[in-house]
């Protein structure tokens, strides 16, 4: 249990970090303002998530 | 749009998510490193942690303090709990006035101040909980943190998709696989909050633990409220002091119930079920944490008043009164601390030779009269051997 448990904590921020990436790509390569903004609202969560503050 | 202006837009952007970055990462990141100080009192003649009773919990974010209070007299051993659900306030400020004040003439007493130290390194900002509350003292505010119900999820994670509970196999929430007071009697292999009650129950077990207190409160909302909830080897005292505190000490009365039998991993049931201590444990209202509740702040959590907590009263929708005066901390702390009394007095009646003595800690109408914050002092005024962090 403990194993499978570590497994998915571990999954889950390569996940995060692999969202966090390709939101950083989209605010990066967006022609639309709007989006660029909205994109760099969302990553936050992920990037506070990946360096485990929250 | 030009693309020196997108440019531009973008540059501003990063610049404003980066300060908005920086500035909730420094906030969550003292929330959670935030110690609060304790003074061991006049009777505490060692302090130990949890990873002391359990190695794997030895420095981690679990491994709090113990303060033992040790008479140096045989008597009763009695071991009071604040902290396992620290959105409850008035739980680890009562368990810190025993530690800070208590004085043992006879017996034993241990006390834990934040139980779950986990769940006290998280807040609920979607539920607009302050970070921290300070109590005024005789010598300045003392800041402390203000925690949730359930461990950290930094610290465990993830829940299961239902909760199983050990050793009863009884389905529960999924999320009460953090819940400290749904984990009890825990499990050595198991996970992060299992562990943490496992090493409590290790605690109980090597000391001998005659008597055990959980302290808690709840919303107006939920039935089990103003009460002693009681293990059936903890009847009789639950009962005697429900009795005697309504009887000359509250204003509003306690009452005592049952801890239900097919109802798995609350203190009260498994403590008593899983070792040979007497498990009580102590309610108070907390109007903070009814549902209906206005403005979710310091004040709410202190003060105890809320004006749709109130109307929902008028209505008959809650299981305890409140009006105007609301339900202050002092009231809450004090209640408690008069329970605590209250029970050790009547253990003393029933088992004469075996007496637990404890002096210096206040009761209900000193702390209504003097504030919560009377009852802490100075770590500037210590030496530093007796002052602790949780
Ligand atoms: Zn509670």
């Amino acid at each position: 249990m403990g194993i499978i448990n570590s497994i998915i904590e571990f999954s889950y921020y390569l996940i995060s970090a692999f969202i966090a990436f390709i939101l950083l790509r989209e605010i990066v390569k967006t022609k639309d303002a709007q989006e660029a903004v909205l994109y760099s609202v969302i990553i936050i969560p992920f990037i506070l998530r990946i360096l485990r503050i929250k | 749009m030009s693309s020196k202006k997108l440019i531009i837009i973008k540059l501003l952007t990063a610049v404003l998510i980066i300060t908005a970055l920086v500035i909730s990462a420094r906030s969550f990141l003292a929330h959670r490193n935030y110690k609060e100080t304790v003074v061991a009192g006049p009777s505490v003649t060692e302090v130990k942690t949890l990873g002391d009773y359990f190695e794997p919990i030895k420095n981690t974010v679990a491994d709090c303090n113990i303060y033992i209070l040790d008479s140096g007299k045989p008597g009763a051993i009695f071991f009071v709990i604040g902290g396992t659900h620290p959105e409850e306030p008035a739980a680890n400020l009562s368990a810190e006035i025993l530690a800070e004040n208590a004085t043992l003439e006879k017996g034993k007493l241990i006390v834990a101040i934040r139980a779950n130290r986990s769940a006290s390194t998280v807040t609920r900002p979607g539920d607009a909980y302050p970070q921290f509350y300070t109590i005024k003292t005789d010598w300045g505010e003392k800041k402390y943190r203000m925690g949730d119900r359930w461990t950290n999820p930094l610290d465990s994670w993830p829940d299961p998709e239902v909760y199983v509970h050990y050793p009863s196999k009884q389905m529960l929430a999924y999320m009460d696989i953090r819940n400290f007071n749904r984990t009890w009697p825990g499990k050595k292999d198991g996970s992060f909050t299992e562990q943490v009650n496992y090493a409590f129950m290790q605690i109980i077990k090597q000391e001998k633990v005659d008597l055990f207190i959980d302290f808690h409160e709840a919303e107006l909302e939920y039935p089990v409220i103003s009460t002693i909830v009681a293990h059936e080897s903890g009847r009789n005292i639950a009962a005697m002091a429900s009795m005697m505190l309504t009887d000359m000490e509250f204003e509003k009365p306690i009452s005592m119930e049952f801890s239900p039998k097919s109802l798995h991993g609350l203190s009260h049931r498994e403590v008593g079920d899983y070792s040979d201590a007497i498990s009580l444990l102590f309610e108070t209202p907390e109007p903070f944490l009814d549902r209906v509740r206005g403005i979710t702040d310091e004040h709410l959590l202190l003060e105890g008043k809320d004006p749709f907590v109130q109307r929902a009263g008028e209505f008959g929708l809650l299981y305890e009164t409140i009006d105007e005066d609301g339900w202050p901390i002092e009231v809450r702390v004090g209640r408690h601390c008069s329970t605590a009394l209250m029970v050790a007095q009547i253990w003393n009646q029933m088992n004469p030779g075996k007496e637990i003595k404890i002096k210096n800690v206040p009761k209900y109408a000193e702390i209504i009269k003097n504030g919560v914050g009377h009852y802490f002092k100075n770590p500037a005024n210590m030496d530093s051997d007796r002052i602790y962090y949780e």
